[in-house]
């Protein structure tokens, strides 16, 4: 259960991020996050509000945005969404990914700010 | 009542630990150190594996192992017996290490005194994946009695990791484990990793790893001159 470490960052780094917009109460929150980085989503919600406790975030919400992961295929000579998760093999034409283009992501994105 | 702003952010969750990783890695590079991490389930056999490589690697080269457990120094203890200089991260309830407690580790150490670190993650196959410690190379091991379908059942780590490393091979035959197709999984979930198999008890497959450690070592080096 590493989330409450990825909720606990993401509270740290929201709060930073706001404090250069100005003043306004952040109420909603949203992250990105691949589904080759390992995090669960319900446990993300769970630990975010466990993470939020007494910081100004304590009323706002988290929006999770899944990212499908999309590999290099050199076979094909282009990117490819994967629809055999976890095997990072093409669908198309069955060769080994060479790269891993989208997937890992675990990013903040954006945030909405009352006015 | 006005509408709320949208503030576009695209920042990394784990901006900081990703910071302080880096700068751990220069901190490496700079002292000449090789870094390598062993992640794994727990019992699938890094710190015997660890025990091992510090005792046959000590004769040749300079070596010493951070340890991260959630409770107890007894691995520490274990791996003291190599003589190698060990240090035990307690982590209490966290499942993993992160580049901040190995940073807080190695606050008096002299990396320059080094040429193999080693840092034992806490067992578990889901929760190191996502954080950086600085490492040049991060090996997964999985080991025999685990089964074939590990790698299908945990893709991540697999796909974090440079090197793979199925343990445990004298209980191949009693575990009726088809390392063929053990091998097939790692691959197909982290396609072109270099997979090697070994026993810690028996030392089978033991020289292979140090060879590649020393190989992966001296390529460095030479980069860097």
């Amino acid at each position: 259960m590493h989330e409450l470490s990825i909720a606990l960052s993401i509270v740290d780094g929201v709060l930073e991020e706001a404090g250069r917009h100005g003043t306004g109460q952040v109420e909603v929150v949203y992250v990105r996050v691949g589904r080759l980085s390992g995090v669960d989503k319900d446990a993300l919600l769970f630990s975010y509000r466990v993470a939020c406790g007494d910081t100004p975030l304590v009323n706002s919400r988290l929006e999770i945005e899944d990212v499908e992961v999309v590999i290099y295929c050199s076979q094909c000579q282009g990117e490819r969404t994967l629809r055999s998760f976890p095997l990072l093999i093409c669908d198309d034409c069955g060769s080994a990914a060479n790269r891993v283009v989208h997937g890992d992501e675990l990013e903040i994105s954006r945030l909405e700010i009352a006015a | 009542m006005s509408e709320p702003r949208i503030v576009e952010v695209r920042r990394k969750i784990l901006k900081e630990n990703d910071r302080l990783a880096r700068s751990l890695r220069e901190r490496f590079r700079q002292a000449g150190v090789v870094v390598i991490s062993l992640v794994s389930s727990p019992g699938a056999g890094k710190t015997t594996l660890l025990e091992r490589l510090l005792s046959e690697l000590r004769s040749d080269y300079r070596v010493a192992a951070l340890v991260g457990d959630l409770a107890t120094e007894n691995d520490a203890a274990r791996l003291a017996r190599s003589g190698a200089p060990v240090k035990q991260i307690t982590t209490g309830t966290v499942c993993h290490l992160d580049a901040s407690m190995v940073e807080r580790a190695l606050a008096d150490w002299s990396l320059d005194t080094l040429d193999f670190l080693f840092i034992e993650n806490v067992g578990n196959l889901v929760c190191p994946s996502s954080f950086d410690l600085g490492e040049d190379l991060r090996l997964v091991l999985v080991s025999t009695p685990e089964g074939e379908d590990k790698p299908l059942k945990y893709p991540t780590i697999f796909n974090t990791a440079d090197l793979a490393i199925i343990t445990k091979l004298d209980l191949a035959a009693a575990t009726r484990v088809d390392l063929r197709v053990l091998g097939e999984n790692i691959a197909a979930v982290r396609p072109g990793i270099r997979i090697l198999q070994l026993s810690s008890e028996t030392g089978e497959g033991m020289t292979e790893l140090k060879e590649t450690l020393v190989s992966w070592r001296e390529n460095r080096a030479a980069h860097a001159a």
